[in-house]
């Protein structure tokens, strides 16, 4: 996945000369992650460049060079370090377009490795989209795939709305047989990752990959799964999950934050306003601990993993037998 | 020496504790080593401006009297620092305002009425920013400092010579935000100043409260740039140091600081209490160097201006408050579904539903 975002980045800042990318460490190092790798060298410090050491300042600049016609995309090196910036994301990225009643709008793209699973310390593993999809004007989306990662970075830099682009860090790594260039489905539809007829499992970003092998799991066990990828978090596409929903009667939300107050409550609610009559069990939630994110030597007990999936999927039955029961 | 870090860069002089001074407050010149006043003809224009300006902020403190207005911060008091600065930019340049710089957007040629749309309440900011060339006028402090230093770094590699003023003050100076931008306009050799009136409270906190350093303007040698003190009430001091800088600045010299000493003779707002905070005697100090009186009493001594001309500012004072008064008088009716536009370039589904949910509580459905 992190090949594809570099791939992505190479191919927008080719086409589009208005497109920079700038950060921390991004530049002549390639990020720490690597995903800007090569952008300095072929294109030169005008294109990609390291910026100083400051999130506000690095999204505050952003803001005043997408009002001036430049497509800006920064790094916020981890997750917990954008905290800096949240005024600036909030106050002026997201409201700009609605302030100024569209006389400017502001194409800045937001990366953001995100999440646990990597053994990182602390501040380096938050899972932060629900601070962004609570704040109307800003898309927040989150590839679950490589060829998601490469087609979405695009579309995000293209599109005229600021995005918060998270990066599921710990699936950097993950191989896909996939020819770059790819264009996945428009970023704001979820997808049907795996089709299936008793339960919806949907989930985004780090979670797509653990949902699919808890279905493949439960495939063995006679349980056909739906899986679907959520792609881009806010504005939320209700179609397809609902659609999902009711094919199914069952759904469990995936995520790795924390489940209270959470980005899977919403969708929940929103499941249970618009599929009441189709569900035949409680929507339910699997998520992290209601905790400040772990030390890596037990950040596997917070993590949602297979089997804290399959126990919901589990007690789902249990419910709808309950359900059934009282009728 | 390759492997240590060569500290090359010049140390910018240290700005004078002294405030540069051109005009005195009664009206006489003030003879300055590096600085000379501007032509008679650019000071007339400074006082027109700075008599529009106080009228315009009489009109809209009145207005928030009335209740037309949700809330007004006036700049009584501080016209030239505003006026003074902004006069000084091209036409090409930008100009960042905060919550307190109507005047300096008057000045700098947004409609009057447009201007008052943030606190009018009818939306968040009421002007195009594209056709003034003036960012939208920002509430959270110092935060728009840094969308100077991104616009202007935007405008130079498009080819274009785009300086930028962004006006903060005392109080904004302690934000982190206002590092940042400092210490990026230092480092990417952006053409902004930092204008920074100091007007001697932050609400109701003072300004020894806020920064320990000898002058705001020295804060500016630490990032690498330089730092200039003037009188704020002082309008050709302002206008002659701010452009100065604004040439240094284009000529690849660097950002700059410019602390203005001023003070805000009237209220943080019209909802606000200065009697708890501060003494009338402090506000009567500051009345007596009023920067109307003075450019007035300059311009009188060398006849740049007589009765009939300074009768000619007043009445366009007045016919820019008469043409607030009368334009803000009809109660505009607000569009509701104006509400569901412009949050994303296109209205989502979701949002889409609530329009129309909206549409139905409006028609009674
Ligand atoms: C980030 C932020 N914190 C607090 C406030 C509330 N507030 C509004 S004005 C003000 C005082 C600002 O003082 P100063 O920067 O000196 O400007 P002045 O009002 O004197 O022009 C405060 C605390 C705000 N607008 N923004």
């Amino acid at each position: 996945m992190g090949a594809a975002l570099n791939r992505a980045l190479h191919d927008a800042v080719a086409e589009d000369p208005d497109v920079v990318v700038y950060g921390e460490d991004v530049g002549p190092l390639g990020g720490v992650f690597r995903v800007t790798d090569g952008l300095t060298s072929t294109f030169g410090e005008e294109r990609c460049f390291d910026s100083p050491l400051a999130e506000s300042g690095i999204v505050g600049t952003a803001i005043g060079m997408a009002m001036y016609g430049l497509r800006p995309v920064v790094e916020m090196q981890f997750d917990a370090f954008a905290y800096p910036a949240f005024e600036q994301v909030v106050s002026h990225l997201a409201k700009m377009r609605n302030r100024t009643r569209g006389a400017v709008t502001l194409p800045v793209v937001i990366r953001v490795p995100y999440g646990g699973g990597i053994g990182g310390v602390e501040h380096h593993s938050d899972s932060s989209e629900a601070y962004y999809t609570h704040t109307p004007g800003l898309r927040v989306v989150t590839p679950g795939t490589p060829a998601d990662a490469y087609s979405m970075l695009r579309e995000a830099i293209a599109v005229d709305d600021p995005v918060v682009f998270l990066e599921p860090k710990r699936r950097y790594w993950s191989r896909q047989a996939v020819n770059l260039p790819v264009r996945t489905e428009p970023m704001e539809r979820s997808v049907v990752r795996r089709p299936g007829t008793d339960v919806t499992l949907i989930a985004y970003g780090p979670m797509v990959e653990t949902a699919l092998e808890a279905a493949e799991q439960a495939a063995s066990e006679g349980r056909d799964i739906e899986v679907v990828d959520l792609r881009q978090l806010a504005p939320f596409d209700d179609a397809a999950v609902a659609a999902s929903v009711r094919r199914t009667g069952r759904a469990v939300v995936v995520h790795e934050a924390s489940v209270f107050g959470g980005y899977g409550a919403e969708v929940a609610a929103r499941l249970t306003e618009q599929c009441f009559h189709y569900l035949e069990a409680p929507v339910l939630r699997v998520g992290g601990l209601d905790i400040p994110y772990p030390p890596p030597k037990l950040e596997e007990h917070h993590l949602p993993g297979v089997d804290r999936i399959l126990a919901a999927v589990d007690r789902l039955q249990w419910e709808s037998e309950w359900v059934e029961g009282r009728e | 020496m390759k492997y240590t870090d060569e500290r090359s860069r010049p140390v910018p002089p240290l700005p004078s504790q002294e405030p540069v001074r051109l005009v005195d407050r009664h009206g006489r010149r003030h003879e300055h080593s590096s600085f000379t006043a501007p032509d008679p003809a650019v000071l007339a224009e400074l006082h027109r401006a700075m008599v529009i300006g106080r009228r315009f902020n009489q009109q809209a403190s009145t207005l928030a009297r009335q209740g037309r207005l949700a809330v007004y911060p006036s700049s009584m008091g501080q016209e030239a620092s505003q006026v003074g600065g902004v006069l000084a930019l091209s036409e090409r340049d930008w100009l960042f305002p905060s919550y307190r710089d109507s005047v300096a957007m008057v000045t700098h040629g947004v409609d009057p009425v447009e201007t008052l749309t943030l606190f009018r309440g009818d939306w968040h900011s009421g002007y195009n920013p594209h056709r003034y060339r003036c960012a939208p006028q920002c509430t959270p402090l110092a935060t728009n400092a840094s969308h100077a230093v991104g616009l202007t770094y935007a405008a130079r590699r498009k080819g274009r010579d785009v300086a930028a003023l962004v006006l903060m003050g005392d109080g904004a100076t302690s934000e982190g935000d206002a590092h940042e931008a400092y210490n990026f306009a230092a480092v990417w050799n952006t053409p902004v100043v930092f204008l920074i009136q100091n007007n001697h409270w932050a609400i109701s906190v003072p300004v020894h409260r806020q920064s320990a350093a000898p002058t705001l303007a020295h804060k500016a040698v630490g990032y690498g740039m330089r730092g200039y003190n003037v009188d704020g009430n002082d309008a050709a001091a302002v206008h002659a140091v701010v452009k100065h800088a604004l040439a240094e600045a284009r000529d690849g010299g660097g950002p700059a600081i410019v602390e203005a000493l001023t003070y805000r003779i009237d209220p943080h707002t019209n909802s606000d209490a200065p009697q708890r905070y501060r003494d009338a005697a402090e506000v009567e100090y500051w009345a007596e160097r009023d920067p109307l009186a003075r450019m007035e009493a300059l311009l009188r001594n060398e006849q740049v201006v007589d009765d009939g001309l300074l009768e000619i500012y007043e009445r366009d004072g007045e016919k820019v408050a008469t043409a607030v008064r009368e334009r803000m008088a009809g109660e505009d009716k607000l569009d509701p579904g104006s509400l569901f536009t412009d949050v994303y370039a296109a209205v989502p589904p979701a949002l889409e539903q609530q329009r129309r949910g909206l549409a139905e509580e409006l028609k009674g459905v």
